[in-house]
């Protein structure tokens, strides 16, 4: 049973034993705006919990996206190579980045429900 | 805290859901529900409306030569016949832009300056320490003075249906002064997309009657100034504050068309000095070879030397790659010059090109 959680940075990750699948949240989508570029992050590139996995660029601005667990990437979603707009359609779904195999499974206790998120948002 | 300036409009922008940011003093439709992309398509195809009420106007009144207004431009005012509007540039001792502006000559003896937002408080002062005390009037039109740009290949057939039939005989860097909504009001063939397309004028409380019955029409849409900083990108034209300032003169912009040397004007002589001993950085535009966008103030390398910075960039919808504008040393810029743009931890390999990017506006049809 995989369970989604968040960051403060607007990651979500879907755990499902030790592989985590990566993207960012509509709330970050939407603010973003039109996206026009996603750098993907190498195939098994190591990465610590809340370092910059890749990049992002919408019509406004450049974004880093960090890792919201520390591991290896195992994949990526190279559909987002030439149809970054998912990321506005479909964020939470068909446009996940990457998937890492996680290295740590407590650090989730360091990442937000989607409840607590919603909260956290409101905040903002 | 800055006080941020509202157009007439600020309630229709609400209304549309815009988001609002400030821009040159003033809090500005950056873009509607739809995004920028949708509104720059929408513009190239079709009809997009932009409010430019921001915009500075001044009003001068008297004899172009004896009150002074021959020598303030880069450009011969005298010249330009009634009917028509000219292109150029205000100047600093240095050859510096102060500002870069369209002139109309409404009359024999009556011109409308029209300058941007940011920096229209000091455009007045300096234009008005460089007129003959005494000899003119000379006021500040920007509070009473609305300002509407429709834009894209259909906008002649929008204000065609709604303003009348002289609308399509107006050719391109003309205006007519005709009757909209009851008002005086000027129609241009101007603007700053690439498209065909126009530029009204009118009193400001008029503004918000025009925005609602041109956006009646199906073909018409309103956009930001997210779309119209692309649109004017993608067809390589100069924004003030990026690719243009006091320390940039206009050969080092590329755009030493808009000066006119036979004419006198403050800054003539540093350009002088400038061409004759020739230029440090001159304008480079160049392609990136993937979609990542450069932007304002990136470095810019050709090899492993910096040869300068980006003056504007940004993803160009209509080429589906990063584009952008720059200042470099002068050998940097041949064309077809190997670049790369960086910034922090990026690196985005380009070329440089020619200018326009992109080619198949309507703005000449």
């Amino acid at each position: 049973m995989s369970k989604m959680y968040y960051t403060k940075e607007h990651e979500w990750v879907k755990i499902d034993g030790n592989i985590a699948t990566v993207g960012i949240s509509d709330y970050a989508a939407h603010q973003l705006g039109d996206i026009t570029f996603v750098e993907l992050p190498k195939l098994g590139k190591a990465v610590k919990q809340f370092e910059v996995l890749c990049a992002i660029e919408s019509v406004k601005a450049a974004s880093d996206i960090y890792a919201p667990v520390s591991g290896s990437v195992l994949s990526v979603n190279e559909t987002l190579n030439t149809r970054p707009e998912i990321v506005n359609e479909s964020p939470e779904e068909s446009a996940w980045m990457a998937t890492m195999k996680m290295t740590d499974p407590s650090e989730v206790a360091k990442l937000m429900s989607r409840e607590q998120y919603d909260e956290y948002r409101k905040g903002l | 805290m800055e006080l941020l300036r509202e157009t007439p409009l600020i309630g229709r922008h609400r209304e549309q859901k815009a988001l609002l940011a400030p821009f040159g003093g003033w809090n500005m439709p950056i873009q509607y529900e739809g995004g920028i992309l949708a509104e720059h398509r929408w513009c190239r195809e079709k009809a997009a409306l932009f409010d430019v009420c921001h915009m500075g106007e001044f009003l001068y009144r008297g004899d172009i030569v004896d009150g002074g207004l021959e020598d303030v431009f880069t450009f011969s005012v005298a010249s330009i016949p009634e009917g028509r509007s000219r292109y150029g540039f205000l100047l600093n001792e240095h050859g510096g832009v102060i500002d870069d502006l369209i002139v109309f000559r409404l009359a024999k003896d009556e011109v409308m300056i029209v300058v941007n937002a940011g920096t229209a408080g000091n455009d007045f002062g300096v234009i008005r320490s460089r007129l003959k005390a005494g000899a003119t009037q000379f006021s500040d039109i920007s509070s009473a003075t609305g300002k509407l740009d429709p834009q894209g290949p259909l906008s002649r057939d929008v204000v065609a249906d709604l303003l009348g039939r002289n609308i399509p005989s107006i050719p391109y860097f003309r205006f007519i002064t005709t009757d909209v909504l009851g008002s005086k009001a000027i129609v241009s063939r101007t603007g700053y997309t690439g498209e065909l397309g126009y530029e009204i004028f009118l009193p400001a409380e008029k503004t918000v009657e025009l925005w609602d019955k041109l956006l009646k029409d199906p073909r018409m849409k309103p956009a930001g100034l997210g779309a119209r900083d692309l649109l004017r990108l993608e067809v390589g034209y100069s924004l003030y504050g990026n690719d243009l300032d006091e320390t940039i003169t206009p050969l080092e912009a590329g755009l030493e068309a808009f000066v006119n040397f036979d004419s006198e004007f403050i800054g003539k002589d540093a350009l002088l000095r400038q061409r004759a001993t020739g230029l440090k950085r001159s304008k480079v535009s160049f392609r990136v070879g993937s979609r990542r966008s450069p932007r304002h103030h990136y470095e810019i390398w050709s090899g492993d030397r910096k040869v300068g910075i980006t003056t504007s960039g940004g993803f160009a919808p209509m080429l589906g790659c990063g584009i952008g504008l720059g200042l470099v040393s002068p050998e940097a810029a041949a064309m077809e010059t190997e670049l790369t743009i960086r910034h922090e931890n990026v690196s985005m390999p380009a070329t440089v090109c020619e200018l326009p990017f992109y080619r198949g506006g309507s703005v000449r049809k």
